[in-house]
């Protein structure tokens, strides 16, 4: 071969790795932001890296790889897909390569039925070829309806560094989880600029489609970043989680205790049914040290849910936190649950319910929100999940809380309560003025509240709980200082539980 | 000027605080009852408590303002 040959492939790579030109870069560097390349080096194990579609729109001259890198590493080992946007190549918009590239590794990871991780840093669409990648066959549509299609067949994972705009902010919307780098990331299905124009609105764009309001308020976002190199660590440490498909199960890893000197779960729960105390510290108690990651940690956060390893077992926690709205369910605390639910079942992850919940809200401002509907949505994925599945009722767990945190109706394997587990329709309070409320009128007082208190105690030694578990309506009653161990133990003898829940189409989903 | 706010529907149980006082970020400044729950209220920024606008017993939905603060 010649040796002009090699030197002009050698010549056209460095180039077109290189991506747009300098003063992009400058750009980049100024928003704190890293090149697409050396994100992809953060984030793979190692120099392993196959890549196609490297010189695609090559010929059109300032368009290096048309603006995404599509390629195959390592994670922990394993193989992974990736799309990343190139922010220096016309602000990482899409022309019709570009689409086409993202929907080959689509295809590649469907195939190979491995994690796929969206990189995404993109301004949109190029309007200049928007007849060549928007409305075809093979057009942008097609990474929604790809992305919809492999949902739950592999885990799919988004980076948000930058913009994700209009079309493109449904990327992240069908995404199992988006970790979001806080200032930089965006998403908005219309710019400040455009919501100016068309409905008079003024507005910054960290306040309509930032990172943090989206990981608080809209629940777009999973997981606030600090920076980009968090941001892809952080990426790098949820699929260790993580199954490549839904074929397989998480990875074991060598189990870790609890940290030296946490406090026992018997002196981190108060006596006292009504007071607050922190769940968070608890789960830190409960499972091996160091192994929380929290999903949602910000969004709706009368309601913890993440991932944990007990005696190195991936679980899935689900657990109130009566410190914030008194641990109550809310419209976006059922929608938390709902998804995460569904997530840990999609991907063989156990999941473990731990119940002090005085029920879902009541009042006119949730039910005009359509509280009932929300609350469908978690007790429908609780009730649809087939993975090992037990039910901790920590402290109280009145009404339809009950029902939706995996209670016996709901064919957890196990449903444990500890001594100072509460369960009734509702608390005593509420219940000794419903069912006597004319009477408790009718007197005075002393002896109002001398009848209150009777009527009380009357209801507590009522739904005692030596009462429910001699009923069999709990498994059993567990201390809280053996509680990791039975969990251990529970968790080991049903890993390979196999069940079909219910044999039709898809269910009507309520939402 | 900055104010707390309830972060849920419920009645007034306890107000924490009195007009003058310097309180932190974090702080709990009232606690609420609601589904018969202690549920604390905290101050978001550091501050001078200017108003208590509610008192014990009050009921307050999501989003009303309770105190108002002043630097």
């Amino acid at each position: 071969m010649k040796d002009t040959w090699l030197e002009q492939l050698e010549e056209n790579l460095k180039k077109v790795k290189a991506g747009g030109a300098p003063k992009y870069h400058e750009k980049l560097e100024q928003q704190k932001k890293l090149f697409v390349r050396k994100r992809l080096e953060l984030l793979f194990d190692d120099e392993f890296q196959l890549e196609d579609g490297l010189f695609a729109n090559f010929t059109a001259g300032d368009l290096p790889a048309d603006g995404v890198v599509t390629a195959i590493g390592k994670i922990h080992g394993q193989i992974v897909c990736v799309m990343a946007n190139d922010a220096t190549v016309k602000a990482g918009s899409w022309g019709a390569r570009t689409v086409e590239k993202i929907i080959r590794i689509q295809e590649t990871a469907e195939k190979l039925k491995v994690p796929l991780l969206y990189l995404v840093d993109s301004a949109g669409a190029r309007i200049t070829d928007q007849i060549e990648m928007f409305p075809g066959r093979r057009g942008a549509g097609r990474i929604f309806y790809n992305q919809v299609k492999l949902s739950g067949v592999i885990p799919q994972i988004c980076i948000l560094f930058g913009p994700s705009a209009a079309g493109g902010a449904y990327i992240p919307a069908f995404c199992d989880v988006v970790i979001m780098v806080d200032k930089n990331a965006s998403m908005y299905l219309g710019s400040p600029r455009m919501a100016e124009m068309v409905i008079g609105e003024k507005v910054s764009l960290e306040e309509m489609g930032g990172a943090r309001m989206h990981c608080s308020v809209s629940g777009c976002g999973d997981v606030l970043a600090a920076t980009e190199e968090e941001a892809i660590a952080s990426a790098r440490r949820y699929l260790s989680y993580f199954p490549p498909n839904y074929e397989q199960k998480p990875p074991k890893m060598a189990g870790k205790n609890p940290p030296e000197g946490a406090r026992r779960i018997a002196e981190i729960v108060p006596d006292n049914q009504n007071a607050p105390f922190d769940m968070m510290e608890l789960i830190t108690s409960l499972v091996d040290e160091g192994s929380f990651y929290e999903i949602k940690q910000l969004f709706a956060r009368e309601l913890i849910t993440g991932f944990a390893r007990l005696d190195g077992r991936v679980v899935g926690i689900i657990a109130n936190q009566s410190k914030v709205k008194g641990g109550v369910l809310f419209v976006d605390s059922a929608d938390k649950a709902a998804r995460f639910i569904t997530l840990c079942d999609a991907f063989n992850i156990p999941l473990l319910f731990l119940a002090d919940v005085p029920g879902f809200m009541i009042g006119t401002q949730v039910e005009r929100a359509g509280i009932i509907r929300h609350g469908a949505k978690m007790i429908s994925a609780m009730s649809e999940a087939t993975v090992p599945k037990v039910s901790v009722i920590v402290r109280k767990a009145y009404g339809a809380g009950l029902y939706a945190m995996a209670g016996p109706a709901f064919e957890p394997d196990a449903c444990l309560a500890l001594p100072t587990a509460q369960i009734a329709v509702m608390g005593p309070e509420a219940a000794v003025n419903a069912v006597y409320s004319n009477k408790i009128a009718e007197l005075e007082e002393p002896e109002r509240t001398k009848f209150v208190m009777e009527k009380r105690e009357e209801y507590k030694k009522d739904i005692d709980i030596y009462r429910l578990a001699s009923e069999l309506i709990v498994d059993g009653i567990v201390s809280p200082d053996e509680l990791r161990k039975e969990l251990i133990g529970r968790f080991a003898a049903y890993e390979n539980k196999q069940v079909i829940f219910s044999r039709r189409k898809h269910p009507v989903y309520p939402v | 000027m900055a104010q707390v706010k309830a972060s849920m529907a419920g009645t007034v149980l306890t107000v924490l605080v009195s007009q003058g006082d310097q309180v932190e970020a974090g702080q709990d400044v009232i606690i609420l009852e609601s589904m018969k729950m202690e549920v604390p209220v905290q101050a978001d920024q550091p501050g001078r408590v200017k108003e208590i606008k509610v008192e014990a017993g009050a009921f307050v939905n999501d989003g009303e303002v309770l105190i108002e603060l002043e630097e």
